[in-house]
């Protein structure tokens, strides 16, 4: 066993949110930067510079890029091999959390109830995902992810005739009524398979995959090329004034599911596609 | 080519804007989300009056993070304005002017927009950095408690916009997205 103390999973939480918050991963900002040469719409065009000029400003001054710094989703991979000491793991992530938005000057953007809706001022709780792996360390992803992009995703029940046309068609349908809402170019996570969470849970950790990635399944890479393509000829553009580059990227995960049902998630996110990790 | 625009935004500079103008705004304009539409009518409703004056008035439809020490405003991009459809066409009725938000409005909104002579201009959503270096001033003027979703006056020079519902109704979001569709 090895010993790991929650003092250190605070700070690494803590770090974490500040970074994924203030600085655009590469991936996203080069995929924002080449399609500014493909953007036939010269107002797309404007749209995409500022906003690498945007995510520069947000480095520089070590500011959030969006205001929206979104609910803080924090994906945890913890080795089997690992004892937790000082406290409770849960209590030191959200710790973190708090530490992070407070003193990176974060928006604190949760209320503690959909309807009362009193704002918590610390931006908990984060939503946590545990994973139990081999290993002796713990691996931290912190992904914050905004409500523009989050209000256009949807979960449809599909049935097994519908196929992977079918799929196709509701993912499209996805993207196109979303519009001009969740701040395009967009980057696309889609969960296919599994059951009603764990279709929504996969979206969610597409979106973790870096842009340009494919899935190694040669018949949902082409579901990712093809839907990429079918997305950028909507004509939505970026911010939806126009132009072809609505999508960044389709990032599609799969599991079993049952014999009687195709659940498929889609959860939108905006160009503002952020998450930092780190291993302890 | 791009119109400098200041406030306040009277029905005669409304008027004149079209769907897809490149606009530069200097001047005075009030932050409002949903909580503080809601707010706001309510008190409306209950003394008559606003927390500031709406007559030719643009509200911003944002909800900054916070200021460093040395800074005036965090970043300050625009939210989704179709959560304010609710609320909108009571203000434009009472004599908001000019909405700035992003993403797509309901019939009912445009239609108050084309009868008072109303504009939607849209900012780059996500762009809260860049947007922030427009930003002079930052008062807050109503409903502290609400944090972000707090009302804020704000001084604007140069704050970049487009024009995307003019007061004829006409649509930036469906004209475009057409002529790019394959």
């Amino acid at each position: 066993m090895r010993n790991i103390s929650v003092n250190e999973i605070i700070e690494t939480v803590k770090k974490l949110c500040i970074e994924a918050n203030c600085i655009l991963n590469d991936d996203v900002y080069n995929a924002i930067e080449c399609s500014k040469c493909s953007e036939t719409s010269p107002i797309g065009k404007e749209i995409l510079c500022q906003l690498t000029k945007n995510a520069d400003i947000a480095k520089s001054e070590n500011m959030p890029i969006c205001q929206d710094t979104g609910m803080a989703i924090v994906f945890v991979e913890i080795g089997q091999e690992v004892h937790i000491t000082d406290g409770l793991l849960t209590d030191a992530i959200n710790e973190g959390v708090r530490r992070g938005y407070t003193e990176g000057y974060l928006r604190k953007s949760v209320v503690s109830d959909p309807f009362i809706r009193t704002n918590t001022k610390d931006n908990t709780p984060a939503i946590i995902h545990y994973n139990i792996v081999s290993g002796d360390k713990i691996k931290i992803t912190v992904a914050p992810k905004g409500f523009g992009s989050e209000n256009m995703s949807h979960v449809y029940m599909l049935k097994p005739s519908d196929g992977i046309e079918g799929a196709k068609k509701a993912i499209l349908e996805t993207v196109r009524e979303a519009g001009p809402n969740p701040c395009p170019p967009m980057v696309v996570g889609v969960g296919c398979g599994g059951n009603f969470e764990m279709s929504a849970y996969l979206a969610k950790k597409a979106l973790l995959r870096k842009i340009g990635s494919h899935s190694e399944k040669p018949h949902i890479r082409e579901m990712e090329e093809e839907l990429l393509e079918k997305m950028n000829n909507l004509g939505i553009g970026p911010q939806g004034l126009g132009g072809n580059t609505t999508v960044l990227g389709v990032n599609i995960e799969t599991f079993a599911t049952h014999i009687a049902g195709m659940p498929i998630a889609i959860n939108i996110s905006c160009h503002v596609t952020r998450h930092a990790e780190a291993e302890i | 080519m791009s119109i400098n625009i200041t406030t306040p935004l009277t029905k005669e500079k409304t008027a004149n804007l079209k769907a897809g103008d490149i606009v530069n705004l200097t001047g005075t304009i009030y932050t409002s989300r949903d909580a503080a539409h809601k707010r706001m009518i309510e008190e409306y409703e209950k003394t008559g009056k606003f927390p500031f004056d709406m007559e030719n008035t643009i509200i911003y439809y944002a909800g900054p993070s916070p200021a460093k020490p040395n800074q005036v405003i965090g970043s300050a991009g625009p939210t989704t304005s179709g959560r304010m459809d609710a609320y909108a066409p009571f203000m434009i009725e009472k004599g908001e002017t000019g909405m700035i938000g992003k993403g797509a409005r309901n019939e009912n909104v445009i239609n108050a927009m084309k009868k008072h002579t109303a504009v939607y201009f849209g900012a780059t959503g996500g762009a809260g950095a860049l947007i922030s270096s427009h930003i002079k001033k930052c008062e807050l003027i109503a409903y502290e408690d609400l944090g972000a979703e707090a009302v804020y006056k704000l001084y604007v020079e140069n704050f970049p916009l487009v024009v995307i519902i003019d007061c004829e109704g006409n649509n930036l979001y469906e004209t475009e997205k057409l002529k790019y569709q394959k």
